[in-house]
């Protein structure tokens, strides 16, 4: 029998390391990747509510997520190509101007 | 076995069920190969492998001690986690799928299914999972080699790969709707009503939805014709190409296993698993025994044939260039998969 | 014993997660974030969402993880730097993520006895259904509209990526 608050707490710690990675890296990549983990994160709320009110609402929320997350993903990561091809390189510090 | 608990006496025929399952496997890998040399080389009209033991049969002991005693060679310049990673992941990939193959019908000791490994509600998934995880075996083998050619040969195998996987699941999706349920046991038994004639492929008119699978695993495992990227004329060796000894065998088994996998899944999804093609033709003789080990004989004979196959059309069919091989996954195979469905819930739906 | 299985897989997602924070090369990251997938898989196939753990598994870590290390693989950019702007972020990010931790995490153990706990394994037994039935008879037949315009939506991406990334000629 494990509380659902520890699973609650689990969800908050991968968050809370999803921010952090967002905010820290350099690399675009790894920023998408870092959001990517707290969209699991969430997911993970939305599953053990799920069971505590033991309504099925709650899994075909995550459902949903995980589908617009990877649609997200592929147009996302179309757009980090072609910023590397214009660009020649990843690193956010030298992507922020409209000027290149 | 009454000093035991109900549990203890789960965990040990557990323990001894995966123990016999992974031995079997592991040694139908090894004579797979000898399998294939042999029938190779008869279609080629010369003997295959035959001077090793009475008709080559200890030639793959052979093979593999040459292999454990090759030396390992590990270039500087790779990644070594990665490197040491990427055959483990193969292989555990194709060995792992065989947990949920159900290998004869439900034959119970002491409260115990021995002919299952596991008995899961959503075993087919399980078998889709297992088969997407595996492209990371194939990825981070040409990645962490640090050398041009393996990551492109990987980078072909992988998008081969992931291309081909949507057609294998959509496939699968009109056996669903026939039994019912996802669970490999309940698929066996809706097939095992009248012999031959209920099996998917015949019965169920899932024969489009048979060659779509078949396609797709030959695509899925990188056989013939659709073995490109590991093709030795082509691209060095592929993504094995700085692999020696013990690694290179890995990825080897982790192929075989493969095949083995995907005829266990093709027998039973499209022909009835251990189902007897007979049906209730032929009356109930022998002991108990006797009618545990019949259908265990009739699921290894189906396997067998789906083997036979695979070899067959490697030693017949040229390959597919790759942007063939692409334009025949995403522009044939997955309209068809498609229409299969369509067409399949379509007719429940009428006769409902 | 249940416990023991939520310990190991979260302790397990967590340290994917924090390799994910603290190593260089993105391959490292996204491998991480694999790991941190396939734990949380089994700890939703533990709450009984067993076609959820399966989706997790083909469609999160094994397309949408596979399409990041492909292009990582493809983009080759290499490893980051420490630059003046990284240093920066440090001293931002870490206390904003630990106060967003402290603050989450303060109300779910302070409303623990509301909240109940989890039977591993237990199904969500309203309807004497399986979890796949029932996910299935909600999707199929009241939710059925969002279910088809997420099939557009995911059109409506494959086109938009096929655009962006074509080479322009």
């Amino acid at each position: 029998m494990v509380p659902t608050a520890y699973y609650l707490v689990l969800a908050a710690i991968l968050f809370s390391i999803g921010i952090a990675a967002f905010l820290i890296k350099r690399n675009v990549i790894t920023i998408f990747i870092s959001i990517e983990l707290m969209l699991n994160a969430v997911n993970l709320t939305f599953v053990a509510f799920a069971h505590m009110w033991n309504q099925i609402s709650g899994q075909i929320f995550v459902f949903f997520v995980m589908v617009v997350a990877a649609a997200e993903a592929a147009v996302g990561l179309a757009i980090i190509i072609s910023i590397f091809r214009t660009r020649q390189t990843l690193n956010v510090d030298e992507i922020d101007l409209m000027k290149s | 076995m009454s000093h035991l608990t109900n549990f203890e006496v789960f965990l040990l025929l557990s323990v001894l069920k995966v123990a016999v399952v992974l031995v079997i496997t592991l040694m139908s890998v090894a004579y797979t190969v000898l399998l294939e040399r042999k029938v190779i080389g008869h279609m080629q009209n010369r003997w295959g492998p035959s001077r090793v033991g009475p008709f080559g049969l200890l030639q793959p002991l052979m093979d593999g001690a040459k292999l454990f005693l090759k030396e390992d060679l590990m270039p500087l310049a790779v990644e070594r986690p990665l490197f040491l990673l990427a055959p483990v992941i193969a292989l555990s990939c194709a060995l792992v799928s065989i947990a949920v193959v159900p290998f004869g019908a439900v034959t119970t000791v002491h409260g115990v299914n021995i002919f299952q490994v596991a008995d899961i509600n959503i075993g087919l998934l399980v078998i889709l999972g297992i088969t997407s995880i595996g492209v990371y075996g194939i990825a981070l083998s040409g990645w962490s080699s640090n050398n041009k050619y393996s990551l492109l040969g990987s980078l072909r195998s992988t998008a081969q790969v992931i291309s081909y996987e949507l057609a294998l699941g959509l496939s699968l999706v009109g056996i669903v709707l026939r039994a019912g349920s996802l669970n490999l046991r309940t698929i066996v038994e809706s097939q095992s009503a009248h012999g031959l004639l209920s099996w998917n492929f015949f019965g169920g008119f899932q024969f489009v939805a048979f060659f779509i699978y078949l396609m797709a695993a030959y695509a899925e495992t990188n056989r013939s014709p659709f073995d490109l990227p590991e093709a030795e004329t082509e691209l060095v060796a592929g993504y094995h190409t700085e692999y020696s000894s013990m690694k290179f065998a890995m990825f080897f088994m982790a192929e075989y296993g493969n095949m083995i996998t995907v005829s266990c899944v093709a027998t039973l999804l499209f022909f009835g698993g251990a189902s007897s093609p007979f049906g209730h033709l032929i009356p109930v003789f022998g002991g108990q025994v006797v009618q545990a080990i019949l259908p265990v004989l009739w699921f290894v004979a189906k396997v067998f044939g789906f083997l036979f196959l695979y070899i067959w059309v490697r030693s017949t069919l040229p390959r597919f260039r790759y942007d063939q091989l692409m334009s025949f996954g995403w522009k044939f195979l997955l309209p068809l998969a498609m229409a299969n469905i369509i067409v399949t819930s379509f007719v429940f739906a009428v006769r409902r | 014993m249940q416990l023991a299985l939520f310990i190991i897989f979260g302790a397990l997602a967590i340290g994917g997660a924090l390799n994910l924070l603290f190593q260089r090369h993105p391959i490292n990251s996204a491998l991480s974030l694999v790991v941190v997938m396939m734990s949380l898989a089994v700890l939703y196939w533990s709450m009984g969402a067993e076609f959820l753990a399966a989706a997790q598994v083909i469609v999160y870590s094994g397309a949408i993880m596979v399409l990041f290390v492909f292009v990582i693989m493809l983009l080759n950019a290499g490893e980051e730097e420490r630059t003046h702007g990284s240093r920066a972020a440090y001293s931002v990010g870490m206390p904003g993520a630990a106060a967003i931790f402290c603050l989450l995490s303060f109300v779910f153990l302070s409303e623990r006895h509301a909240l109940g706990s989890v039977n591993v394994g237990g199904y969500l037994s309203n309807l004497g259904m399986d979890n796949i039935s029932q996910v299935s008879s909600m999707l199929f037949t009241k939710l059925l509209l969002p279910f088809e315009v997420t099939s557009i939506l995911i059109l409506v991406a494959i086109l938009g990526a096929v655009v962006l990334a074509r080479k322009e000629q």
